[in-house]
């Protein structure tokens, strides 16, 4: 369950599970999270909350909010990110994306209305929405929309009962867009970043970077050339062609087509890959070239 | 043609299922769930049950001509008809054997024929084109994210970032009946499909896929490791499946056409 750490001057006031699809944040005691300062206003900011993910919205406040040091409208809200209102500081704490056992919540699960059959159900419905949105208004579309788990049990139990707002959350905060993709800097900082950012992350700590291949011979002698997306081909195609990719372990050249297969070292490859080490000369089509690091 | 499939750096289980059957043009792939080896079952029965049955109705059909009953297309309503199938036999042995209860699949399934491709899927299991060294989505995720990105509430780049990945809307064995999506696509000499567990597309950007398969589309077989092991490189956290099929030439439809169709694909 995710939660705010309200904090002010670093000193930890109170913690706000995030129970429910719709938390607002303001001065008025009838807030979810009660901030009682005069730099807050009556009805300062809101959370609104679809099964695992958060998104936080400013509610036209007079001193505005922040996230990380940043003035948001909207914004889809990332593990240790902090929210500040005034001086005081919210800390936004999402343990499943955590430790939590990545398998068991990752695992697939179907969200279905129980009571129509299914034909009727995803593609329209998003339509629906859609035009539901422009009216500016959830409306129930998709109320009809709950979950059944199929499989893994913890995290099935999480969702069962959210998925409601799912949908009114869909039409309630239909600009977040532009705020999710201001939220980008953080990415690293998620613990679910996408595969090639954590890629990255491990080719930067790994001492194997800046691979490069300098042509030693044929019209292009002298030519280098920097080995930085995740796979380059060399050669001619319909000829010989080989690639070589660079993984989080380092670079590894493999054969792709024609009859000769590439030699390194004076060795010829066979079909597996094989690792390059600094200044290992490759031998392709007729071409040599040498491998090296740049340090 | 060409398959691969693995575990995965993080699950003990592999719950996808991939078959390919080139003589009849015909490609299938399933990511099952469910406790247990629940998944891998309900994986397997899709498999299994749509390769067979399409054979045999392979025999009885015309592709070419439409279906007098409700127009569509032959092979539209062979894969509705053999989906519905294998939708009917998971329900029935999740609802029939305790330690099923609760399984399905998504599945992904291409029948090729006559330059064209039937492509039919439930679930967030996707089928990519390559076309002039462009990769495209053919398909469309039945996923919460989806919708929320069709709602306007999420962007691409958001998504990628959701906790909500792993909720589908629509599943194989799940409920009495099923609704596939049916798309049916020009082929061009050329092209290359390829089908995907989510374990792919949730590791590896479309953009170092499209990398992979058009730098490597020559040597289909060492396409789909390295797109495996790109998946595993970025964690591997679930099970990948991978079927790349590359159009060599043009397959129009033609009398003895059934026994000509194997040379079309590698």
């Amino acid at each position: 369950m995710a939660k705010l750490i309200l904090s002010l001057d670093d000193r930890v006031i109170k913690d706000f599970e995030i129970s429910k699809e719709r938390m607002t944040i303001g001065r008025k005691p009838h807030n979810d999270i009660q901030i009682d300062n005069l730099a807050v206003s009556g009805e300062h900011a809101m959370i609104m909350t679809i099964l695992n993910d958060s998104f936080l919205e400013d509610l036209g406040s007079t001193n505005g909010t922040m996230v990380n040091g940043k003035a948001v409208k909207k914004h889809f809200l990332q593990p240790d990110d902090v929210v500040e209102i005034g001086k005081y500081k919210l800390r936004y704490v999402n343990e499943k994306a955590g430790k939590v056992s990545q398998e068991e919540f990752e695992k697939t699960m179907v969200l279905r209305a129980p009571a129509n059959p299914a034909p009727a159900a995803p593609r329209p419905a998003a339509t629906n929405t859609q035009t539901d949105i422009r009216g500016g208004r959830p409306t129930d579309t998709q109320a009809g929309f709950q979950t059944s788990t199929v499989s893994g049990a913890g995290a099935a139990q999480s969702a069962s009962g959210q998925a409601a707002p799912a949908a009114k959350g869909a039409a309630d905060l239909v600009n977040t867009q532009t705020n999710a993709g201001n939220a980008q800097p953080n990415a690293a900082n998620a613990p679910q970043s996408p595969g090639k950012n954590a890629a990255e992350v491990q080719m930067q700590s790994g001492a194997e970077s800046g691979g490069t291949i300098q042509i030693l011979s044929g019209p292009n002698a002298g030519r280098e050339l920097p080995l930085s997306k995740p796979l380059t081909t060399l050669g001619k195609p319909g000829m010989q062609v080989a690639v070589i990719a660079r993984r989080p372990q380092g670079y590894f050249i493999t054969h792709v087509e024609g009859t000769n297969f590439p030699v390194v070292n004076g060795k010829s490859l066979d079909a597996q890959a094989q690792k390059l080490k600094d200044h290992d000369i490759i031998e392709l089509a007729g071409v040599k070239m040498e491998f090296f690091l740049k340090g | 043609m060409a398959t691969a499939t693995h575990t995965g750096m993080v699950r003990s289980h592999n719950e996808d299922s991939v078959n390919v059957e080139a003589d009849i043009g015909l490609a299938v792939l399933a990511d099952g769930m469910g406790g247990y080896n629940a998944g891998e079952v309900a994986s397997g029965i899709a498999t299994a049950l749509i390769t067979d049955e399409t054979k045999q109705a392979m025999m009885r059909l015309d592709l070419r001509k439409p279906d007098g009953a409700n127009g569509e297309t032959a092979p539209c309503a062979l894969l509705h008809d053999v989906v519905a199938k294998a939708n009917e036999s998971i329900y029935r042995a999740a609802n029939s054997q305790p330690q099923y209860a609760g399984m399905g699949t998504t599945l992904v399934v291409g029948l090729f024929y006559d330059n064209k491709v039937a492509v039919a899927h439930i679930g967030d299991s996707r089928c990519y084109r390559l076309r002039d060294n462009k990769l495209e989505q053919i398909t469309r995720d039945h996923s919460l994210l989806q919708e929320q990105i069709d709602s306007g509430l999420l962007t691409k780049e958001a998504a990628r970032r959701s906790q909500n990945k792993n909720l589908v809307t629509r599943a194989l064995g799940i409920e009495v009946s099923a609704a596939p999506e049916v798309h049916v696509h020009d082929v061009r000499s050329g092209d290359l499909y390829l089908m995907c567990s989510d374990g792919l597309n949730d590791m590896v950007e479309d953009e170092d896929i499209e990398l992979a398969v058009s730098s490597l589309s020559s040597n289909l077989p060492l396409a789909a490791s390295q797109l495996v092991q790109m998946a595993n490189d970025a964690g591997g956290r679930d099970n990948v499946s991978v079927v790349l099929i590359k159009i060599k030439k043009d397959f129009p439809a033609t009398d003895g056409w059934v026994s000509k169709v194997r040379s079309w694909f590698i």
